[in-house]
């Protein structure tokens, strides 16, 4: 089963080791101003960041200094309001919003803090969701991508419950095989131990590392926690919509 | 993906079961009334006996007389004269026949009065309707021509006078005259104004039958074409005819207009008159336009019920909304997915609402508030209900798929349901 995700023709995951030094996403002068009528808030100021293959990055700072925003633009989900953002070496500033969202369920994969699984999909029919949208794959094929997804974060036993009948760890795990089953390049986490509890935050933890230690998954990862933060491979802090570390 | 947006469609109008009561209702109730509209309309202008080739048949209701000097118009149906030396020399009818509106009539039975509803035909008109025969057979031309004494009952009528309908060859009196029977039909709606009646004699052995040069008498003229597409040349011929039409008395009328017409535009040419009648126009077009809009408004209203229903719950669904366009929905990904949950609601409404008109139009029937009709769900009613609920989706569904779809997938993971 685990073959399936990571011999995914279209967005082969490669090992970390070897090949780090290859960009996945790149920001390049990039600025985020948010603007009302009366007010003018700068959420980020001239940003300059490259993810490599492999990498596992935390992305650390206070609240309201553009961390959410940041994973956003990385994730395709907003705009810049100037600066380029490039994901395998493309630029995606003229791309429609339907070549985005193509490319987003190629490349990339989210994991949330809240996990926003669908409450009235059952557990593998969240994790289909991703491949829902490949115009390609047929049924079967999806449905096997996903146990083996739900396989990879162990939750083969709870494919046919639903969110509401899973724990908060059993949740994320559920977000996470959505975010692995697509076979993306790129994981993109915002506070992913956030709601839960410090046994269940290590489990997710690991689970995280492992993937990225093991599978050579990329993973962006914003968090509050210190600890957690040391474990990745580098840590990028901001303040104030800046980059300071 | 069709099955996932099946299912949620599915968990969706379980989970908000008052929601979709509403919109059960409004979608079931609406389509109801459309539906017995419908049937009933059907049972008016659609095929059934015994105008089972309505298809192929014009109909001649009147002869418009246009009077000299701004006098005015008369309209009359038209005389045995007009039928025979004109309608029936017309070389594309495959069949001419000739009836009248029904007369009041009445027979006495050992025990009661029977009030009847009598009509004269031709022989082709048997022909050309396909009736029903209990027993017996129809009269024959030659019957009709030599004016003996025959009729047709229909099977209530039969029931009525003889206390069975097996009755071919005894002798009912109608209004003090005495006429064999030579069949007995099975009821025709009252609806059915071409055909219906409870006694059909000769038209020969009408009082008012007499035959002399005016246009003008009592004669509806029904016209067989050999097919349906040979229509349009039957109804032309018969309007080229018209215009040769040699008027017998022009001091008083100066002009005659008639036309052969299909079923509906038959009534529509009578229901909406022109101002000036000289236009050639059967207002069947203006008739099509009327209903459609009033089907439209009608639907209109639930419809926007169901909108403004309908885009108060995007913002319930902003979450979903938001991770389905991370995970890489498309804005036509997401119109599909909420359209098809639309329709599933509409269909589900549609199959109640034919429900609900089957069970509306047996308390109509039961209420016979038609003589003989029976009006009932047919599949071409069915069909048509099927498309008025497919409008109703689609109608119901676009504006708040193309909202939904437009929600910012940021905004939308938060919850705010902000537009892009």
């Amino acid at each position: 089963m685990e073959n399936l995700l990571a011999t995914s023709p279209e967005t082969r995951s490669q090992p970390a080791a070897g090949l780090g030094a290859t960009p996945v996403l790149r920001l390049t002068n990039i600025e985020k101003v948010y603007q009302t009528k009366t007010i003018e808030t700068v959420a980020l100021n001239q940003v300059n960041l490259t993810i490599n293959r492999g990498e596992f990055v935390s992305v650390m700072g206070p609240s309201g200094c553009g961390k959410s925003t940041l994973l956003s633009l990385m994730g395709l989900l907003d705009e810049p309001t100037s600066g380029t953002i490039e994901v395998d070496g493309r630029a995606v500033q003229s791309y429609s919003d339907r070549e985005l969202a193509g490319l987003r369920n190629l490349k990339i994969g989210f994991v949330f803090q809240s996990y926003h699984l669908i409450n009235d999909l059952s557990v593998v029919d969240n994790v289909e969701v991703p491949l829902l949208y490949r115009k390609s794959m047929g049924g079967r094929e999806c449905r096997q991508r996903a146990l083996a997804a739900l396989d990879k974060v162990g939750l083969s036993a709870r494919t046919g419950h639903f969110p509401s009948q899973l724990s908060g760890g059993q949740r994320q795990r559920v977000a996470i095989a959505r975010a692995l089953a697509g076979g993306p390049e790129i994981i993109l986490a915002d506070e992913p131990t956030g709601n839960l509890d410090s046994v269940m935050g290590e489990e997710i933890m690991d689970l995280l590392l492992g993937l990225n230690r093991q599978d050579g998954v990329t993973i962006v990862m914003v968090t509050h926690d210190e600890q957690q933060a040391l474990k990745t491979q580098r840590v990028v802090r901001f303040f104030d919509g800046s980059q300071v570390g | 993906m069709l099955l996932s947006y099946l299912k949620i469609a599915w968990k969706v109008l379980m989970r908000r079961k008052f929601f979709t009561f509403i919109s059960l209702f409004g979608v079931s109730f609406t389509l109801m009334i459309l539906l017995v509209v419908m049937a009933m309309f059907d049972h008016l202008v659609g095929p059934g006996t015994p105008a089972k080739r309505v298809d192929r048949m014009l109909f001649v209701n009147v002869i418009r007389h246009q009077m000299v000097g701004g006098h005015g118009w008369m309209n009359m149906p038209a005389s045995i004269h007009f039928v025979d030396d004109y309608v029936r020399k017309l070389k594309t009818p495959e069949k001419v026949g000739i009836t009248t509106t029904s007369s009041n009539a009445t027979a006495f039975t050992k025990s009661k009065l029977l009030a009847l509803d009598l009509t004269y035909t031709d022989g082709n008109f048997w022909q050309i309707m396909d009736f029903d025969f209990v027993s017996g057979r129809a009269f024959t031309g030659e019957e009709v021509k030599s004016a003996q004494r025959v009729c047709v009952l229909n099977e209530t009528t039969a029931r009525n006078y003889f206390g069975t309908p097996d009755v071919v060859g005894r002798t009912i009196e109608i209004d003090l005259k005495r006429y064999r029977v030579a069949g007995v039909v099975r009821n025709v709606s009252a609806a059915h104004v071409y055909a219906y009646a409870d006694v059909w004699v000769p038209y020969t052995l009408s009082p008012q039958f007499y035959k002399d040069n005016r246009l003008s008498g009592e004669f509806l003229v029904v016209l067989l074409a050999p097919s349906a597409q040979a229509v349009p040349a039957v109804r032309e011929e018969y309007r080229q005819m018209v215009k040769r039409v040699e008027i017998p008395n022009p001091k008083e009328v100066q002009a005659i207009f008639s036309y052969a017409d299909p079923v509906l535009a038959s009534f529509t040419r009578a229901i909406l008159n022109h101002q000036d009648q000289t236009v050639d126009d059967d207002n069947i077009d203006t008739f099509y336009f009327m209903v459609g809009g009033l089907a439209l408004l009608f639907m209109l209203l639930p419809a926007l019920n169901l909108v403004n229903l309908n885009v108060t719950r995007i913002l319930e669904r902003s979450g979903e909304i938001g991770v389905r366009k991370a995970f890489g929905a498309a804005g036509p990904d997401l119109v599909g997915q909420f359209l098809v949950e639309n329709l599933v609601l509409a269909l589900v409404g549609g199959l109640l609402g034919l429900g609900l008109a089957a069970g509306a139009l047996a308390l109509v029937n039961e209420a016979h508030p038609v003589a003989y009709a029976h009006f009932a769900l047919s599949w071409r009613v069915f069909g048509w209900g099927m498309v008025l609920t497919l409008v109703f989706g689609l109608m119901s569904g676009v504006y708040p798929a193309w909202k939904m779809s437009r929600l910012n997938p940021v905004a939308a993971l938060r919850g705010s349901g902000e537009q892009k």
